[in-house]
């Protein structure tokens, strides 16, 4: 490279800069999207390629540049996608119950039914016979 | 005799696998950590998890490229929705997707991939297991993204958990 970077940190750079401008996009979802249901969408998602392409750019610093190879990016990714789902699920299902207990619905309205005879595991225990449940009967 | 030292060997091979990427150190020692590690976690908490479920590797394999690729074009999606599209374009919707697959782990990952990918968050289950209840950042046609997302990843996740 001609003024003295090297290719190592001009990738790790661009790699950062993605990643930082995913974060932020992620975060002005939640700014001004309508309401609750909606603003997770932006964090959950627009994140996980942001740290994602931070970690890359991590990885490829300390390989090309530092000289030494680094695996703990790749836990912290493996963490991060096995994790990310749970937070949104659970974020979810509080919202669920405020609904029941008479919270205003965003502007996809009431959530949809769940067959004419059943209804959301939020709301009613599992039956026996359904898959992972350990009831004996 | 081999399932009592062994009831989840591919949960043990995750172990050791995590442990040494931990360690960051390729060294015997490690190895042996992440391998009394491997066997013991599996061992004590076999009473919590009496099933093992049955995974065909090579689909299995295919679907996390499938599922990563989704991801960065999610991202890339749902980023231009948040930057461009105005609150009044916006059509969010609840989708109940009646579910093919019928093991707890198949549907988990099935809950998993929804929740990582396109602009879709898993939200619940129905209580006689045959639903899940899906919140759609934009979609117009809530009929049309069920079938996506069945024809995409459970069509897929019915082949490696069979």
């Amino acid at each position: 490279m001609s003024n003295g970077f090297s290719l190592g940190e001009i990738l790790a750079s661009v790699l950062i800069v993605l990643g930082a401008s995913f974060a932020l996009i992620g975060s002005w979802g939640l700014v001004r999207l309508p309401s609750l249901m909606e603003r997770l969408h932006g964090p959950t998602k627009a994140s996980t390629l942001g740290l994602g392409a931070m970690l890359v750019g991590s990885i490829i610093y300390f390989q090309l540049v530092k000289g030494e190879w680094t695996t703990h990016e790749l836990l912290v990714s493996l963490f991060l996608f096995v994790t990310a789902p749970i937070t949104a699920n659970m974020i979810a299902k509080v919202h669920l119950h405020r609904l029941r207990l008479g919270a205003r619905p965003g502007p996809a309205g009431p959530p949809a039914s769940a067959g004419a005879d059943s209804d959301w595991a939020t709301y009613t225990a599992p039956r026996a016979g359904t898959p992972g449940c350990f009831d004996e009967d | 005799m081999m399932n009592r030292i062994l009831p989840h060997p591919g949960l043990s091979a995750l172990l050791v696998v995590v442990w040494v990427v931990m360690v960051n150190d390729l060294t015997f020692g490690a190895l042996f950590l992440g391998l009394v590690v491997g066997l013991g976690v599996p061992k004590f908490t076999d009473a919590y998890w009496p099933a093992r479920p049955r995974i065909s590797f090579a689909p299995a394999i295919a679907y996390v490229g499938l599922v990563l690729w989704d991801i960065i074009l999610a991202n890339f999606v749902v980023a231009a929705i948040i930057l461009f599209k105005p609150e009044r374009d916006l059509r969010p919707a609840w989708l109940a997707i009646p579910l093919e697959l019928d093991t707890p782990e198949a549907i988990t990952v099935f809950a998993g991939t929804i929740s990582l990918t396109p602009g879709t968050v898993s939200t619940d289950v129905s209580a006689c297991g045959r639903f899940l209840l899906v919140h759609a950042l934009h979609a117009p046609d809530p009929a049309a993204e069920i079938a996506r997302v069945k024809a995409r990843y459970e069509a897929r996740l019915k082949r490696i958990f069979p």
